[in-house]
């Protein structure tokens, strides 16, 4: 085989130019816009982080403020495998000031008044910040006590697990769920009756928890019920049916249109309202996920919906352009936002360029163009080493990023490798705005 | 996925194994592509000694690729699913079998030049 030197050069080249093809991209990136505005962004979480290291990007001068409480970020998507002990607590922790650009100033407190006529907020530490954006990206709180009987200092023992709570809980769920899954017994797996944070999450760790009783020889003492205030197991009819099936399949109960109303953790008995009344029953584990509603300062500044989610109060914004309804200087993004999909981290990973594009054309006078669908993607763990990539949007539709290629309603090892690989990285790119 | 560019792939990649480790193994790999084909050129033919080595050494490069993926994460051979989980675990193992054979290839040419090994 020979090769000349003018094909050895034409090589080199052509490695050369894939080197520096990203950096050529940076540069083509439009002028960042000149501007004084004074952005406030409340919530250093996954939409928040995200945004601030996009803003920064686009805007020269501008003064961007960022407001959070917590000094630590967490990594949400990973509370599933900590709570089926696939991955240590610190797999999702990570600091706050470590995702921040420099240009951004960070205050650890928490948001407590926004006054949207004055255009100012008022933090925990009493400080008052004016601003001309406001951007709401706090999240959500679980409302714990929602439950009666249940506090979160009894999870990991007596057969009770709470993974949505954080990286400590989540490792403590998994102590609780492993010894369920070795001792048998009956486990209830519930979800709220509220919007939630990933809606695939309760039906992941019913799957994992299967699965892992399985693998140790013990799914025939171990009966697993799925209980759940709605009235079919997913949003999206189609994905609904096929969880149907799967939960056929691995023998999973499901006891639709159950509202867990409290928990007797001595005598282990949990009760669920229904149509019928409330119905007692007996648990050796049970997985409790608590409603989840809006910080209390979004309700209290007249920003949630009136008509709509009113337990909840969630931000009252066009679905479209995540631009409140009647404040146009405010936008809501991530957990907060009151959309009907979009509570995932993929969601958020498509709505903040809608966010910044609708930002920044108001700095400078023009409209926005960028549209956010009701993109949610939820990779469906069915078991240890499979999943299903499920991309969806406001419609119902289903949306996949790989369509012919990945299947979405298919439980595949690629999926998982995804998950487990590929998501964190993403994650991570996402919050430097680099993806 | 809403925008899979050259480089937003990058960046995955770089969180993926940590910026410098990344550029690193890309370094590496282009050092050793860059090797293999000066010894290509200054042989001016390719070695069909050499290069049975490098094909036997092919499987092995194909399984510690394979059990690279499945040792760095939660999944066994068993969870291959669908069509599209053989693809990707075959080309897993192709990559590892190729990438190995021109390690190898390469290797061999800088070590025993061909006037030492053949004539």
């Amino acid at each position: 085989m020979q090769t000349n030197r003018r094909q050895f050069l034409g090589l080199a080249a052509a490695g050369a130019a894939g080197v520096s093809l990203p950096i050529a991209q940076k540069k083509a990136r439009a002028q960042a816009v000149r501007t004084s505005a004074k952005i406030v962004i409340i919530g250093a979480g996954a939409a928040g982080t995200a945004l601030a290291n996009r803003l920064i990007k686009r805007l020269d001068g501008a003064s961007i403020t960022i407001i959070d409480p917590r000094p630590e970020h967490l990594y949400q998507p990973g509370l599933s495998l900590v709570a089926a002990g696939l991955k240590p607590a610190n797999y999702v922790v990570s600091r706050t000031s470590d995702w921040l650009p420099a240009g951004v100033s960070l205050i650890q407190e928490a948001a407590a008044a926004v006054d949207p006529e004055a255009k100012n907020i008022e933090t925990t530490g009493g400080q008052t910040l004016d601003y001309d954006y406001l951007v709401l990206a706090p999240g959500l709180v679980l409302d714990h006590d929602a439950i009666e009987g249940f506090s979160l200092d009894m999870v990991g023992e007596n057969g009770i697990g709470a993974l949505y709570a954080g990286p400590d809980y989540a490792a403590r769920t998994w102590a609780a769920a492993s010894k369920f899954a070795d001792e048998g017994g009956t486990g209830l797996f519930t979800r709220p009756a509220t919007e939630m944070k990933c809606a695939g999450a309760p039906l992941k760790h019913t799957f994992l928890i299967d699965d892992i009783a399985r693998r140790r020889g013990n799914r025939g003492k171990v009966e697993i019920n799925y209980f759940a205030p709605q009235g079919s197991l997913f949003g999206v009819p189609i994905v609904a049916e096929k969880v149907r099936m799967l939960f056929g399949d691995r023998g999973i109960n499901a006891g639709m249109k159950q509202t867990l109303k409290s928990i007797d953790t001595g005598a282990k008995r949990a009760v669920f309202t229904g149509e019928g009344g409330e119905t007692e029953v007996d648990y050796d584990y049970i997985h409790v996920i608590p409603p989840q509603r809006a910080p209390d300062f979004v309700r209290q500044a007249g920003l949630s919906w009136a008509d709509k989610w009113v337990d909840q109060g969630w931000a009252e914004v066009d679905p479209e352009t995540l631009r409140h309804r009647r404040y146009e200087t405010i936008f809501a993004v991530g957990d907060i936002a009151g959309v009907p999909k979009g509570k995932t981290a993929a969601s958020v990973k498509w709505q903040v360029p809608v966010v910044e594009d609708h930002l920044v054309s108001a700095i400078e006078g023009n409209e926005g163009t960028e549209i956010y669908s009701g993109y949610t993607s939820c990779p469906m763990i069915t078991k240890v080493g499979r999943a299903m990539l499920i991309e969806f949007d406001y419609k119902n539709n289903l949306v996949p990023s790989f369509p012919g290629m990945i299947a979405p309603l298919e439980e595949l090892w690629i999926s998982w490798l995804m998950k487990e690989l590929a998501l964190k990285p993403t994650y991570n790119a996402m919050l430097r705005g680099e993806a | 996925m809403k925008e899979l560019t050259f480089g937003t792939l990058i960046a995955v990649f770089e969180e993926m194994f940590g910026g410098l480790f990344f550029w690193l193994l890309v370094a590496a790999a282009i050092i050793i592509t860059l090797g293999y084909i000066y010894v290509l050129i200054r042989d001016r033919s390719m070695s069909m000694r050499k290069f049975l080595w490098a094909q036997i050494s092919m499987p092995f490069g194909a399984v510690a690729a394979v059990a690279l993926v499945l040792t760095v994460t939660n999944s066994h051979l068993a969870d291959l699913g669908g069509p599209v989980d053989i693809i990707l675990f075959l080309g897993i193992a192709a990559l590892g079998a190729i990438g190995l054979s021109i390690l190898v290839y390469t290797l061999e040419s800088f070590l025993w030049p061909p006037q030492q090994t053949e004539e």
